[in-house]
């Protein structure tokens, strides 16, 4: 799946049962769009959470999708990871790959990684256990029967903690962990899998206002190598990460452009903004 | 003994290998084992030192029950699959090597029949079904004795865990398969003896069932597959796999969501497990010289389970204990209160589940590393919560 297993590779048990693997395939963004989503519609027994929604994110840009709860955000991280499925519409990843067409797990290892608005990370496992399992390497049975840590993934996971700042709780069990120190631990999982798209839900709901700081220095950074994709309720928070702003509305975009053309737009006003105290 | 003991672990001989519960676990059962097997064998009758091969064969029946609760263990503790359908893949191991047991009668049954065993003269079929085939073959007998139940385990694992039942429904659906399989075993057609089942058995290899040797020889050997399927499963629960497992068990949308197609991983859990459950049931029905289709009933397979929850849920070796004790305390109860037993169980079932949630093994451990004032996880249960794990609210 990835080139850097060398020699290695060649006699990977699993690569027996290659074939039930998807064919490992770059993402093709030459175009610069990394992810289309055209004509989206999700109907839950005639309630419509999404409806006829179109959005480009292009690749390398941090996004942040701002809408009242119930717009369709969750719905629609859901729809790009093949947790629901869609009524109508296209989803791409790049130029070829229909998103659509695979399942959970498949469109992971394709490189869309996917952080749930409550922290999910393995609680019994170490903050360590935690991020290899993560690891963009072979998932098959046969694989993790026998798998074995290489030094390259070793120091791989090092750059990761560091990252997160969770080097000191490396051994420590995830359950442990405080709320905030979860929700850097659950995208670290997401940086360990070396994805090209990152979905966000929520990051800094229940955090501390340092935390959210630190959180928002982690989320800048990581933008540029690797596509991010926001939802946040926390209007502070927004503006200080945004570059561009998607407002979805009832399960449809409203309004996209940079904060301040957002909180100028009288539509916006109308629906969202107005209602903040 | 004991001074023995402490001498092979203050030397450090075992130094590192001793450190968990499946390797103190193993040992014990070891020595045991050993010396119960000498008493018979060697010591006389009148010693009181001697062990009667009555009790060699009620301890290698409680083994064989260890290693179905360990087999349980092995899905309900690490990947939340409460199968309450364990007792049909026992069965069928049994009903194999059963089968064998049967040819190996030949012509020395009631009716003389070299080919045909005595329920089918009596039936007046007059030739071996397709399936009898090659059943006198000792290692054939073995091979489909574990190949079907583990090929049942795979049709069954992967019709219902790609179509996502769990919880419950999953139970549920188990027990009717071992009930269904109950109903067709008693029907004289299918040609496994119909309720009477299969037994008059003779002589395994040539060896004769009822002797000493053989009895000690059988219990020995169900230890020795215990400790080794439990050493294997120790070390497959401790690999990435395991993690693997582990993690679909608190949090099967997020394991899927890092890649890992988590029906493969139930799927080949759940075949590895019956497996272990068909070696259970070739070990048990030679010790106890008799199958039959009540092996398949719904409350056996419950009854695995409460076994487990009192001995610790995953934690390998508590499945163990947990079968042991609850099988001796079985003898005794049954000798005194015959009727009373499955009260008994309901009320140990819901004894532990309110006081004992780890089960007996996790409560010494807790003890212990509670004395060692030992914070980190060295001791080997991962300790199964009550709460969920992982909160996932969205899933
Ligand atoms: N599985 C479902 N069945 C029915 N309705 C749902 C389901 N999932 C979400 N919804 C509804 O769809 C709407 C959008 O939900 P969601 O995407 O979670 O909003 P949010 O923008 O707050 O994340 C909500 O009104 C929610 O009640
Ligand atoms: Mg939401």
């Amino acid at each position: 799946m990835s080139e850097n297993y060398g020699q290695r590779g060649l006699w990977r048990r699993d690569r027996v049962w290659s074939f039930l693997e998807p064919r490992a395939r770059e993402v093709d963004v030459s175009r610069n769009v990394i992810l289309y989503i055209e004509g989206v519609t999700v109907n839950f027994d005639g309630f419509k959470a999404l409806n006829d929604l179109n959005l480009y994110i292009n690749d390398g840009e941090l996004r942040c999708l701002i809408g009242a709860n119930g717009a369709g955000k969750t719905t629609l991280m859901d729809v790009i990871t093949g947790k629901t499925q869609c009524n109508q519409g296209s989803v791409y990843f790049g130029q070829t790959i229909n998103l659509l067409e695979h399942s959970e797990p498949e469109i992971a290892r394709l490189g869309i990684g996917r952080k749930f608005q409550k922290p999910t990370v393995f609680e019994v496992h170490t903050v360590y256990e935690n991020l290899e399992l993560s690891l963009k390497t072979y998932k098959g049975v046969w694989y993790t029967l026998s798998a074995k840590l290489s030094m390259e993934e070793m120091d791989y996971i090092d750059e990761v903690l560091n990252i997160i700042g969770l080097e000191k709780h490396r051994y420590q069990v995830a359950g442990a962990l405080s709320h905030g120190e979860k929700q850097w631990l659950e995208i670290g999982m997401l940086l360990a899998a070396e994805p090209r798209l990152l979905l966000i839900d929520e990051p800094v709901a229940g955090m501390t206002p340092q935390e959210t700081e630190r959180t928002a220095e982690l989320l800048t950074s990581l933008a540029g190598d690797h596509t991010v994709v926001v939802v946040e309720h926390d209007m502070e928070f927004v503006r200080s990460i945004a570059r561009t702003v998607t407002v979805l509305h009832q399960g449809s975009v409203l309004a996209e452009g940079s904060m301040e053309a957002i909180q100028n737009n009288p539509d916006v006003i109308e629906v969202y903004l107005g209602d903040q105290p | 003994m004991s001074q023995f003991f402490n001498a092979l672990v203050s030397k450090g001989f075992f130094g590192k290998r001793i450190r968990n519960g499946v390797h103190m676990f193993s040992l014990i059962l070891f020595v045991v084992v050993i010396v119960c097997s000498v008493s018979n064998l060697l010591v006389p009758e009148q010693s009181i030192f001697y062990v009667s091969t009555y009790t060699i064969t009620l301890l290698g029946k409680y083994l064989c029950f260890a290693l179905l609760a360990l087999s349980v263990d092995v899905v309900w503790g690490y990947c939340g699959v409460l199968s309450l359908g364990h007792g049909a893949f026992f069965a069928l191991g049994g009903y194999g090597m059963g089968m064998y047991l049967m040819r190996q009668v030949g012509d020395r049954g009631v009716y003389g029949n070299p080919d045909l065993p005595d329920f089918m003269v009596f039936l007046d079929w007059t030739e071996l079904p397709w399936y009898w085939f090659g059943m006198d073959q000792f290692w054939f007998a073995i091979a489909m004795a574990i190949f079907i139940p583990g090929l049942l385990a795979f049709v069954f694992g992967w019709l219902a865990f790609r179509s996502r039942v769990t919880g419950v429904y999953l139970s549920i659906m188990t027990q009717a398969l071992t009930y269904a399989l109950m109903l067709a075993f008693f029907r004289n057609e299918m040609g496994f003896g119909g309720n009477n089942g299969l037994t008059d058995f003779k002589e395994i290899l040539h060896f004769d069932l009822q002797s000493n040797e053989t009895r000690v020889g059988l219990f020995f050997l169900s230890a020795l597959v215990l400790i080794i399927a439990l050493l294997l499963s120790q070390k497959i629960m401790k690999s990435r796999f395991g993690r693997v497992v582990i993690s679909i068990r608190d949090g099967e949308s997020r394991a899927r969501f890092l890649g890992y197609v988590t029906d493969h991983y139930k799927v080949a859990l759940f075949v590895y497990s019956a497996v272990l459950a068909a070696f259970a049931g070739v070990l048990y029905v030679p010790q106890v010289g008799i199958i039959n289709p009540s092996e398949f009933s719904p409350i056996n397979s419950i009854e695995v389970v409460v076994w487990v929850a009192v001995g610790g849920r995953g934690t390998l070796y508590g499945a163990a204990v947990g079968a042991l004790l609850v099988n001796y305390a079985k003898t005794k109860f049954t000798a005194v209160l015959p009727d009373g037993w499955l009260f008994a169980l309901g009320a140990l079932f819901v004894g532990v589940t309110l006081y004992l949630p780890n089960g007996i093994v996790g409560f010494f451990e807790q003890r212990i590393s509670f004395l060692k004032g030992d914070s980190s996880r060295e001791l080997d249960s991962f300790e199964v919560k009550d709460k969920k794990s992982v909160s996932e609210v969205e899933v």
